[in-house]
């Protein structure tokens, strides 16, 4: 938190203030210090929050004109996109805008994977945000139910389904959880409720990432602690926002350019055919989004032991701050680490695309030894990584390395020369 | 280190090559055909919207609903863009049951642009039972709920085709190279001069299957043209906000020893 006491100027300001901190925060919130050598990896936490409140703003919309019914569902969703002004419009921001979270929440995981954002002590930020993760798979999941097509009725019979493998009450709370003994009705209603629900669960863990973001405040590609704050920091305000402004209009150029010309890309064709109980489509896959852990629960042949290791393939992540056992944080300072880091992102990358293929012959083989792999990777390479490796000197002040990056190198070094010999 | 990547990246480079070996021995590729609402303007030819509709009604619609669409949309703008009075007496030549009046009885009028498409059957087993089991689908959204949309759509009307040596089909049953399975349960519904078009076009297969998918498209996707038109406006819009943006961001930090 910043080290002075913030006063504000008008008497009006001191006065509301003193019972209720607002402008202090905001203070706080221009003020905090900031790494300066942070890259654009860093600027994904801006962007996350950029699209929860797009998903947000345009759900609302949305939700005021569709109808939670298994017979008019469908239709309502048709409804918007013909003749809501601008509906179409809004669904597809909230479509693709979901995709265009989870692509920024991807990248936001592994800048954190590889630069160690995870480790002590920032673990409670780490596993703050694998529950917000974990929520919107949720939420992605029961907002794909929701236009009640082929694709949402079956994915949401495939996934309650997996809850029937819990053994002896299983089948009871699948049935619970349905409301009835299939997919239906009841379940669409609920499924809408909790949609509407989870993304301020969201926000509010949201709010408590950034809060216990703030108390030690950012990681950097260099991955030492600094002085806060000091010449390695910037004041957030004006630097970093209008980085991060940079960075979002950069990302929502991609993301306008899915929603105005290839709208329907990341969708399933399937999913505009009205859901039909009786017709089971050819190929029953999840959003591009939730395909490895999809693969990883295909790998299993055994339904319990598959929803077991889906399961714990994110839990295990929440664990991560205690299985890397290396106390340098940046992958650039740990040359064996960074290889197996780029081979687990092929590992989850030929994962995501194994998911998307039928679980037969060649794939299912590349499933298994793909899933052996990314647990291996966390329980075997991690931990014993940390005690072999032999990482490169760390530096001791993020000053060197930005200013090793630039061409003025010798001109720098010079000058601190020069300053060493005036001292 | 970039040994190793490069292994990674030819190994996944395999996979994906030999899956689409794979599927590419499942369906031959599709018809080629120049679309006018493709692209970054794309904007939907309103003469073959026209003559599309005029596929639909007089061909597809004896057993394809599209209950999504209503007569007024046949006079909005970005679609067929028929006259108001055109749209009205295509509605008028269909009639729909209305009611109850104010004795409580059921009556048929003709219909108004607020009415939405009349539909061939009464249910959906009115309509399996007329056609030998199958459902034909409604088309409203057609062109979006099949892979390959548009193009396979239009490959699909003109793929039919004796069947190769080996391959037994049923009564009611045809081949067609681009259906999923190949066999196929509506028969070729199109072929040269079965309609005669208004505007004088000859009506050759082709196009007739060019011009109907024209008008399936626009009725799956009837604000293409405004959502071409928008679009452009904001990502040029982004655009130049991004470049003053950098420059923005250049000049703030340029106050510190650090680049950005």
């Amino acid at each position: 938190m910043s080290d002075h006491e913030y006063t504000p100027s008008s008497k009006f300001g001191k006065w509301f203030n003193d019972r209720l901190p607002l402008l202090t925060l905001a203070n706080h919130l221009t003020d905090y210090p900031t790494p300066k050598n942070l890259n654009y990896w860093w600027t994904f936490g801006g962007i996350l929050t950029f699209c929860l409140i797009t998903q947000i703003v345009t759900g609302l919309v949305l939700a005021m004109h569709y109808i939670a019914h298994a017979d008019m569902a469908f239709s309502s969703v048709e409804h918007i996109m013909r003749d809501v002004n601008y509906g179409w419009l809004l669904r597809y921001v909230h479509a693709n805008g979901a995709s265009m979270f989870f692509l920024a929440v991807y990248i936001h995981i592994f800048r954190s994977l590889f630069y160690g954002s995870y480790k002590s002590p920032r673990e409670i930020i780490w596993i703050l945000g694998i529950i917000i993760y974990l929520l919107m798979m949720a939420a992605a999941f029961m907002g794909y139910v929701l236009p009640w097509g082929q694709m949402s009725f079956w994915g949401a019979t495939v996934i309650t389904n997996l809850f029937s493998a819990i053994p002896l009450v299983g089948e009871s709370i699948t049935t619970w959880l349905w409301g009835g003994y299939s997919v239906d009705n009841p379940t669409l209603t609920r499924f809408f409720t909790l949609h509407y629900l989870i993304p301020f669960l969201i926000l509010g863990l949201v709010v408590l990432h950034i809060w216990a973001l703030h108390v030690p405040g950012n990681n950097n590609p260099v991955g030492i602690d600094i002085k806060k704050p000091s010449k390695d920091t910037v004041p957030f305000h004006p630097y970093i926002v209008i980085k991060d402004a940079f960075a979002l209009l950069m990302f929502c150029i991609v993301f306008a350019l899915f929603v105005f010309y290839q709208p329907n890309i990341l969708g399933h064709a399937d999913n505009y055919i009205e859901a039909d109980p009786l017709v089971t489509p050819a190929h029953i896959v999840p959003e591009w989004y939730l395909l490895p852990f999809y693969a990883i629960l295909r790998s299993v042949p055994d339904k319990l032991m598959g929803v077991v290791a889906m399961l714990s393939a994110i839990l295990i992540l929440a664990a991560l701050p205690w299985l890397d056992t290396s106390k340098v944080r940046s992958a650039v300072f740990r040359p064996l680490f960074r290889q197996f880091y780029w081979i687990l992102v092929a590992d989850v990358l030929i994962l995501g695309y194994v998911g998307a293929m039928p679980a037969e012959g060649l794939y299912l083989l590349i499933a298994r030894v793909a899933t052996a792999y990314y647990f291996a990777h966390f329980l075997i390479i991690l931990p014993v990584l940390g005690w072999k490796e032999k990482t490169t000197p760390l530096p001791l002040s993020i000053t060197e390395p930005v200013l090793g990056g630039s061409p003025n190198l010798a001109a720098a070094r010079n000058d601190e020369k020069i300053e060493k010999t005036i001292k | 280190m970039s040994k190793l990547k490069n292994i990674l990246f030819v190994l996944i480079l395999s996979i994906i090559v030999l899956n689409s070996s794979n599927s590419a021995e499942k369906s031959p590729p599709f018809l080629e055909t120049k679309w006018t609402f493709k692209g970054l303007f794309g904007k939907f030819d309103r003469a073959s919207l026209q003559r599309g509709y005029q596929v639909y009604t007089e061909v597809c619609a004896s057993c394809h609903s599209m209950k999504y669409l209503t007569y007024r949309n046949l006079a909005e703008k970005g679609g067929p863009e028929f006259s108001e009075a055109e749209a009205k007496a295509i509605a008028a030549s269909f009639e729909v049951t209305d009611g109850p009046d104010s004795t409580g009885e059921m009556f048929v009028r003709p219909a108004k642009l607020s009415d939405k498409f009349v539909m061939p059957y009464a249910n959906e087993q009115e309509a399996k039972a007329a056609n030998g089991g199958a459902y034909p689908p409604d088309m409203s959204v057609l062109v979006k709920a099949r892979k390959g949309g548009a193009d396979y759509i239009y490959s699909l009307l003109l793929g039919y085709s004796e069947p190769p040596e080996g391959v037994e089909l049923d009564d009611g049953v045809y081949y067609n190279k681009y259906m999923y399975g190949n066999k196929i349960k509506m028969p070729a519904p199109l072929s040269d001069d079965l309609i005669e078009y208004t505007d004088g076009t000859k009506a050759t297969a082709e196009q007739m299957s060019k011009d109907v998918t024209n008008f399936l498209m626009w009725s799956a996707e009837p604000h293409l043209e405004q959502r071409h038109k928008t679009g452009f406006r904001v990502i040029a819009y982004l655009i130049i906000l991004t470049v003053l943006v950098y420059f923005t961001m250049k000049k703030i930090w340029s106050r510190v020893e650090s680049k950005v």
